[in-house]
Parts: structure tokens; C-alpha cells; sequence
């Protein structure tokens, strides 16, 4: 089934959006030293966000399956990364075979959590994941002779590709290696939109009873989907820990992280791919890049001293989340750019 | 006061009934936030994610009121008085709250899809959060002169910690851990009479069990629901003003640890009842003590979450929840 169009020009727009950036800022720091801001190194975030929430869409807007521990995947895969290539453990693999193993073990982590929650419905299993979440993040906090503790496992090493060393001088190699991978997550997200499990996902989202009577494993596929969320939850991990050389205290994978995924795919529009790659550039954009850069323009001309709390516009943050969170549901619930297709599957608008 | 008894008690004897104490207080204040998640599931069906913030906003309201009218001086029988006037300042103020979040945030939305619902208490949560950072860097003496919002905030010490079975005594209960009692149990006797015996109660049984029923019956449902998020609200102002007191510190973060425990009580209990809250209050109560004292305090959050897992699993209706609906 294909997109409508209107949905298809956004998505080249925005890739030709994320192509075009790195030049042009490159090209404004080479023409203005002092006042050019990097923009590069922090939209990398953006590209890390967007996989991550691609993940949770399968869930929770293909499924139906509200999951408020996503952050848990992600740092079961930054984890995995980073005891797989840092060199004080025996493993020591390089960037291309540990991301795939550490979407891997994300996988199996998936099923871990997915194989005893698969009956609990709604609420429950949002509690269940939420729970989950905060488990995986007191484990790897306490479990200090294993992973570090709250110093995080590091130095990590960067990606390789034949021809190129990255360093963390240089963002802009890395942020197109990351778009590459978003794409590559985009284009599978979008064959298993409509393949067999992608449409049978779709049929227990808008009626599990109904779609269980026409003969499709309800357990298996929830299982599925479960396993294709953390898989790419895991890769977004593994994505951040190798991005800044380090896997961060377990505190950076908390509850926050999670609903944030949430909101991504909330704001973007439940279910939609387009959606949800609007929805990260927006929320991650405003959060990740617009505010630090404000904050650190005001502060770099003297206008704000540090200690106001009201000052930094950081701290802002989360209330406009929260009252954007708010407005949206009350006046726009299906999203941004909801997904036309389901809506029609559905016979109405979920 | 010495206790003769004492004496001839073993040591371990005397920890455990320490941790029992803590237990068994700690578990009464959360057993107050509870019902405020229980009682809106209840009627709504909403976990309110908010809850936990609401409170925290009426423990930084009862640290402004020390700060504003000095009540950090105030001693002997005025301390009490001090403590009364907090409880139903913050009282008064969390139900204000909660009634206002419910009259503009959710009731516009009582006929949306239940994720609608849960998204927008998320959203209200977030708000409450920051507005709790904001509210800590506000130039009183009592937030620190408002240089570190994001601090811990000390609370001042208004109930003595002595042991009122002597210093002598192994076992402690202090004047806090009767404060605690003294404010929970009259509220529980309270609520249970309310809930039982006036019309209200009576409306609110019948809102839960079939909203458009009651409305048919001529029940005002939204008022209902006002009333119920008000009675939640102000049980948590006296909740968490009693927690800020047991363990002299508030944070603006303070609402999701103890909201987190007070819902996992709530749905141990089993989500809807209020003696499932009461009771799963204690249980979560006195696990986390035994957890403290017995394992490591680090791993107490993960048993916690575990305990609720768990009960999720085998038993999703809790200790005492009657009915698991399946609403379709």
C-alpha cells in the first residue's frame, strides 16, 4: 500500500534537509568563527532519538502495546556495545560487529521482558515495561564490578569504515554515518509496515479479540514486535554510547528517556513513520539543540547569570513539553502527520 | 519512660522491631498518596502520573509557609500548632490543585481514548515537575536563597526525633512516627465514612461501578469526579507534608520515587479499593524497611518494582481488587 503523497514530499524534504545541513553550517563556522554555532555534533541526537523512537512505534503505534521502558533497551544496547568493544574487557570487537550484536542482545532482551507481559493489557503493561525500566537501570547502577557503576563504561571506541578514522573533533562524518543507518531503519520500518506481521500487528491494534478469531497468533506476533522495538531501541543505544566514546551513568537511560520516545511518537502521530521523523526533529531539535544553543548564546552575551533558575532556558523545558503534551491531546490527538492508511484500515480514527 | 522489658530483648529482636516501626510509618504515608491513585482509577480508569507531582508541590508549599511566618522557630505546643497549620495548608492547596487540573486537563477529554488520557497526565506531570524546580529557586531563605532550585531542600525539624521509650531503649518510636498515626488513621476513619455513609460516598460507588447509569439516575458525574480528584488531592497534601516531616528533606524530584511506591502499593492492594491502598501502603511500607535493613538499600527500588511485576502477572486484580473489567 503506498503512503499518500503529501506524507512521501515531507520525507525527501526532510532528507534533503538533514543532507544540506552539515555543509551549509560548516560553511557559516568557516565565514564567522566567533558567532557560529555547531549545530552538526548535537543533531546527531536527533538521528539517535529517531531510530530509537522508530523502535517504540512498532510497539506501541503498529501494536497498540503501550511500553514506557524503552530507555531500558537503549541502555541494554549501549551496554552491550560498550563491554563488547571497550578494551578493558576481553571482547574488544569493532564498531560494525558489536552494533549488530548489541541488536541482538536488545533482541533478546525484548523477548526476556515480552514472554511473561504478553497477557497483560493497557495499563498494566505500561506499568509492567515502566517497572522494567527501572530494574534494568538499578542493575546496571549496582552491578558496579561489571559495568563500572554509575562512571559508565569508557573510553569507547568510534565507527570504522574502510578509508576514514573518526574522531570527536570532527562531528560531521559520524552524523552522516548515523543519517545512513536512520535511513536503512526507515526503509525496513517501512517493508514491515505492511508485510505480513506489520498487518497483523495492525489487525490486533484496532481489535485483538477480532484478530485473534481470524486465526492470527496473537502472542507471537505482540512477541514480534516487542523483540523489533528493543532490537532498534538497542541499536539507538549502542548508536549513543559509541557517539560519546563512553556508555554515560545508567542514570542516562532513565524514565525520561522513555517518555520522551513516547512523546516523539505521540506528537509525530501514532503508527506514522513520516510522523514519527517529525516528531524527533521537533521535540529533539527544540530540546537537544534549540535550547542549549539559546542558553548558551544568552549566557555567552551576559544576559542571564547562572544561578537564576528562571534564566537557563534548559529549565524550560519539560513545562513546554508538558503543556504541548497537554494541547495536543486535547486539540489534535492523532498527531502531526497521522497515519492515513491505518486510519482507513481501521474504519475510523484510532 | 525505661522499659524493664527492654533488657531482656535480643538484638536482633530490637532491629526488627526498628524496622517494623519505620515500616509500618512509612507505609502509612504512602498508603495516604495511594488512595489518591486509587480512588481516581476508580471512577476514571486513569493512572494519574501526576499524582506524585501534585504532592511535591504541596511540600514546597508547606516550606514556603515555614519560610514566609517562621514556623521553624515556633516550639513546644506551638510546634504542633505549626505542624497543624501545614497539613491543612498543603492539604487545602493539593486538593485546590488537583480539582483544577482535573476541571481543565481532563475533563475535556472524559470521552477520548484512555491513552488520551494517560498522555495528557504525563504532560500535566511534566509541568508540575518543573514548576517544583522553579518554585525551589525562588529567593527565600528556606530554598537556599534560591541559587541551587535543583538541590534537595532541607526541612526544618519541627517534631523532635527522641525516643519516647527512653534513650536507654534498643527499640525507637519517636513523637514522628505518633504523628504519622495521628494524622492517618483519624483520615482513614474519616474517608471510610465518607466513602460508606454520606451521599457523596454513595454518588462516588455509583460513578465507579457505571458512570452513565448514575448520570441517569440524576448523579452529577463530573462533580463526582471533581470531588473524588479533590479528596485524592488533599489526602496527598497531608501525605507528603508528613513525609517532609518523618525525613527532613523535599526535592523537586521527590514525587516520582514516592509516587512510584504509592501506585505500586495502590495496585498491590488492587487499584480501585481503598482498604487494597491502605493495605498494600503498609506491605510497600514495611518491604522497603526490611529490603533497607536486610539487603542492601541500594537494590530496594528494584525490589519494589519487582514486588509489582510480579503481582501484575499472577495476580493483576492485587490483594484485595474484586473485579479485573475488561471494558471494550
Amino acid at each position: 500500500m503506498k503512503s499518500p503523497r503529501r506524507v512521501r514530499w515531507v520525507e525527501w524534504a526532510l532528507l534533503a534537509a538533514a543532507l544540506a545541513i552539515p555543509p551549509i553550517n560548516w560553511f557559516w563556522m568557516r565565514m564567522d568563527p566567533a558567532g557560529a554555532h555547531d549545530f552538526v555534533g548535537p543533531l546527531r541526537q536527533v538521528l539517535i532519538y529517531a531510530v530509537l523512537a522508530l523502535g517504540l512505534n512498532i510497539v506501541t503505534g503498529f501494536t497498540g502495546l503501550l511500553h514506557l521502558g524503552m530507555a531500558a533497551f537503549m541502555a541494554v544496547g549501549a551496554y552491550a556495545y560498550g563491554i563488547l568493544t571497550c578494551e578493558i574487557y576481553p571482547f574488544q570487537l569493532s564498531f560494525w560487529p558489536a552494533l549488530g550484536a548489541s541488536a541482538l542482545i536488545g533482541t533478546v532482551a525484548g523477548l526476556l521482558l515480552g514472554a511473561p507481559t504478553m497477557a497483560l493489557r493497557g495499563d498494566y503493561l505500561a506499568i509492567v515495561t515502566l517497572g522494567f525500566g527501572e530494574i534494568v537501570q538499578d542493575v546496571l547502577k549496582n552491578l558496579d564490578d561489571i559495568t563500572q557503576g554509575t562512571q559508565g563504561i569508557n573510553p569507547l571506541p568510534g565507527p570504522v569504515v574502510p578509508g576514514y578514522a573518526f574522531n570527536s573533533q570532527n562531528a560531521m562524518p559520524w552524523y552522516y554515518l548515523y543519517l545512513g543507518i536512520l535511513v536503512l531503519v526507515v526503509v525496513g520500518c517501512r517493508n514491515l509496515e505492511w508485510s505480513r506481521p506489520g498487518r497483523a500487528w495492525l489487525a490486533i491494534r484496532v481489535d485483538e479479540l477480532a484478530a485473534r478469531c481470524m486465526g492470527i497468533p496473537v502472542v507471537r506476533q505482540k512477541m514480534l514486535a516487542f523483540a523489533a522495538g528493543a532490537a532498534l531501541a538497542a541499536i539507538a543505544g549502542a548508536m549513543m554510547a559509541s557517539m560519546l566514546t563512553s556508555t554515560g551513568e545508567p542514570a542516562n537511560y532513565d524514565f525520561q528517556v522513555s517518555i520522551l520516545a513516547l512523546c516523539i511518537v505521540i506528537v509525530g502521530g501514532m503508527g506514522s513513520i513520516t510522523g514519527v521523523l517529525v516528531g524527533a526533529v521537533a521535540m529533539i531539535g527544540f530540546a537537544n539543540v534549540l535550547l542549549p544553543m539559546l542558553a548558551g548564546q544568552l549566557q555567552a552575551r551576559g544576559l542571564v547569570s547562572q544561578a537564576n533558575v528562571f534564566g537557563n532556558p534548559n529549565n524550560w523545558k519539560y513545562l513546554i513539553f508538558g503543556l504541548v503534551l497537554v494541547l495536543m491531546m486535547r486539540f489534535r490527538p492523532q498527531g502531526l502527520l497521522p497515519r492515513a492508511g491505518a486510519a482507513r484500515a481501521a474504519g475510523k480514527s484510532p | 519512660m525505661p522499659m524493664a522489658s527492654d533488657a531482656g530483648m535480643s538484638p536482633e529482636l530490637a532491629t526488627f522491631l526498628n524496622f517494623l516501626v519505620i515500616g509500618l510509618s512509612n507505609g502509612m504515608i504512602i498508603a495516604l498518596i495511594a488512595i489518591g491513585y486509587t480512588m481516581v482509577y476508580g471512577i476514571i480508569e486513569l493512572i494519574n502520573f501526576a499524582h506524585g507531582d501534585l504532592c511535591t508541590l504541596g511540600a514546597f508549599l508547606a516550606l514556603t509557609l515555614i519560610g514566609a511566618l517562621g514556623l521553624g522557630d515556633w516550639s513546644g505546643p506551638w510546634a504542633w500548632a505549626a505542624v497543624t497549620l501545614l497539613l491543612v495548608g498543603a492539604a487545602g492547596f493539593c486538593a485546590a490543585l488537583n480539582w483544577g487540573i482535573d476541571r481543565a486537563a481532563y475533563r475535556p477529554l472524559r470521552s477520548a481514548p484512555k491513552l488520551t488520557l494517560l498522555v495528557t497526565a504525563i504532560g500535566i506531570s511534566f509541568v508540575l515537575v518543573n514548576l517544583a524546580l522553579f518554585w525551589g529557586g525562588l529567593p527565600m531563605e528556606v530554598f537556599g536563597g534560591g541559587n541551587q532550585a535543583s538541590a534537595p531542600k532541607n526541612f526544618p525539624e519541627l517534631v523532635p526525633t527522641t525516643n519516647l521509650l527512653g534513650s536507654e531503649s534498643r527499640v525507637s518510636i519517636t513523637p514522628r512516627d505518633l504523628l504519622v498515626a495521628a494524622v492517618t488513621l483519624p483520615l482513614m476513619v474519616a474517608l471510610t465514612w465518607l466513602v460508606r455513609f454520606t451521599r457523596l460516598g454513595t454518588s462516588m460507588r455509583a460513578v465507579a461501578q457505571n458512570p452513565t447509569a448514575a448520570s441517569l439516575m440524576g448523579i452529577d458525574v463530573d462533580r463526582v469526579i471533581g470531588a473524588s480528584f479533590m479528596i485524592g488531592g488533599a489526602l496527598g497534601g497531608f501525605g507528603i507534608v508528613v513525609y517532609a516531616i518523618y525525613n527532613g528533606s523535599i526535592s523537586f524530584q521527590m514525587g516520582y520515587r514516592t509516587g512510584m511506591d504509592a501506585f505500586t502499593a495502590a495496585v498491590l492492594g488492587g487499584i480501585g479499593s481503598l482498604p487494597g491502598a491502605v493495605l498494600g501502603g503498609l506491605l510497600i511500607g514495611l518491604l522497603r524497611a526490611m529490603s533497607d535493613g536486610y539487603l542492601e538499600a541500594r537494590w530496594t527500588p528494584s525490589v519494589v518494582f519487582i514486588v509489582l511485576i510480579l503481582v501484575l502477572i499472577f495476580r493483576p486484580s492485587g490483594l484485595l481488587g474484586a473485579r479485573v473489567r475488561e471494558k471494550v
